[in-house]
């Protein structure tokens, strides 16, 4: 389980994150919504200790990662895949190199066994022909699906999503949030996912924290979003609608 | 208050840096433990840094040599100053002085860019904080490896670069008709000094390290997109390069 409670956070004269507070139980799948710039993405790098708080907690499993060693803290880490918004694959490695970097940096396994796991999230992210490919060559939208194989390569227990379909088109998008949603069945990983898609989060969230201003400022079950009269959520959600409906 | 906000702050960002830059290097030095993690990196970065600089340093050198004995031929017109002195002029300045900063100053364009863009492109695309969240400690996967391949490659790339400015200004000499190649020998031998390779080739051991790890520290911490990756490129360059005479200067007043 992970618990953020009380976290602030300031980039010289910005408030960014205020008095943020939310629990993420196992197996769910959380989706962070808000606006672009409400401090969604600056939450998710302290989920994994990537920024620290400038007061307030983040523990995972119990563990307050902001006050153990920065050795503890990397295998704290090792229990996270994370699917960065741009992919973030490696540029100097082909497809196949960035999805076995994880596993022959952290496993035991042998290049014949690395081969395997490595062709098993390929083909589970549909792209088993695109090994020899460099980021380069690929997609926006095959990048990320080979950042989330890389992300998934080694089992992780928490998987988070970085705006996973941000700057796709809208087969591409649905394409990602089945994969995100058959990974936290079949897995039975906890997931986070940060967007303001609310279209995806429809479609894979169990539950939405809605985080305005830097506050949090409604957490609730799909049903409960979809039932909810907060004025400042309904708008969020409505022009969403509004964009979808569009579109 | 106007005035007083610029000019401390003329201080104290130099000295930030400064603090940023050591914490650096104690993180990287604390990864060097995990080095057999990043062997293959190690080499890679060997081969980048020593190997390919190979050609133009030995270019660069080469020329060097062959100049110097060119205008010190030119400026020892009399006959009263024998022949050999070009030797023992050209050599010391070789070993002393062009052959490690003709060197450094090609790698800070060479290695020290390439280093700062790869690692800002790195950062800007979030690849940087792919490898911490996977648990792995950046510091010591990207910035131990291409330090150490500067310490190792630098005085390598140094020897290669005295014997083939040497040879380039023996050649010269005697092609030109300025001196004799066993007069230019000769010179040399009579005016050798044991410490002076050794002062080169702890002067190239510190231009290695510098030339790395200040490349390495703007990349790493670079901000801001592409328009941040060329200002971080740009500044190791010229942070290397006034480094790298400081550096000089001091080695020489302490250690000569």
């Amino acid at each position: 389980m992970i618990s953020v409670s009380n976290v602030n956070k300031s980039f010289g004269d910005k408030h960014v994150l205020k008095d943020v507070s939310v629990d993420i139980p196992e197996g769910e799948t959380i989706a962070i919504i808000g606006r672009s710039g409400s401090g969604k993405s600056v939450l998710m790098k302290h989920l994994i200790g990537l920024l620290s708080p400038d007061s307030g907690t983040v523990t995972v499993d119990g563990i307050d990662i902001n006050a153990i060693t920065y050795a503890e803290l990397r295998r704290v880490r090792r229990n996270f895949g994370v699917l960065f918004q741009g992919g973030a694959l490696f540029d100097s490695m082909n497809s196949f190199e960035n999805v076995a970097f994880p596993l022959r940096t952290f496993s035991e396994m042998g290049e014949d066994e690395i081969a395997n796991v490595v062709k098993r999230c390929l083909a589970m992210v549909e792209l088993e022909d695109v090994g020899e490919k460099l980021p380069s060559e690929l997609s926006g939208g095959m990048q990320k699906r080979v950042a989330l194989a890389r992300a998934v390569a080694l089992q992780p227990r928490y998987i988070i999503y970085d705006e996973p379909t941000s700057g796709l088109d809208p087969e591409t998008s649905n394409t990602i949030d089945e994969l995100i949603r058959n990974l936290a069945d079949q897995l039975n990983v906890t997931s986070i996912v940060v967007t303001h898609d609310m279209h995806s989060v429809l479609n894979i969230a169990d539950r939405a924290a809605f985080i305005y201003e830097g506050r949090m400022h409604w957490t609730g079950t799909i049903d409960e979003l979809h039932r909810s009269e907060d004025q400042i959520l309904k708008a969020f959600v409505t022009a969403n609608e509004y964009k979808i409906g569009l579109s | 208050m106007i005035v007083v906000k610029p000019t401390l702050d003329i201080i104290l960002n130099p000295l930030e840096s400064l603090g940023r830059f050591s914490r650096l290097l104690f993180h990287a030095f604390g990864a060097v433990s995990e080095l057999s993690i990043y062997r293959k990196n190690l080499w890679e970065q060997m081969v980048k840094i020593g190997v390919d600089s190979l050609p133009i340093v030995t270019m660069a050198a080469g020329f060097s040599g062959a100049v110097t004995t060119v205008q010190t031929a030119y400026q020892l017109v009399t006959p009263l100053i024998p022949r050999s002195i070009i030797g023992a002029i050209v050599v010391p300045s070789m070993i002393l002085e062009l052959g490690a900063v003709v060197t450094g100053f090609i790698l800070a364009g060479r290695v020290g860019a390439r280093i700062a863009a790869e690692l800002g492109t790195m950062r800007v695309t979030e690849q940087i904080d792919a490898l911490e969240s996977m648990g792995l400690n950046s510091i010591g996967y990207l910035i131990v490896p291409r330090v150490l391949a500067g310490i190792v490659m630098f005085p390598v790339l140094y020897v290669a670069a005295c014997f083939v400015g040497i040879g380039g200004g023996m050649l010269i000499g005697d092609l030109g008709g300025f001196v004799p190649a066993e007069e230019f020998m000769k010179g040399a031998r009579e005016f050798f000094q044991p410490f002076d390779p050794i002062f080169g080739v702890i002067k190239s051991l510190v231009f290695g390290f510098l030339i790395t790890s200040i490349s390495c520290f703007k990349g790493y911490y670079t901000q801001g997109g592409a328009e941040g990756v060329g200002r971080s490129t740009t500044q190791a360059a010229v942070a290397s390069c006034v480094f790298l005479l400081l550096a000089d200067l001091v080695l020489a007043a302490t250690l000569l």
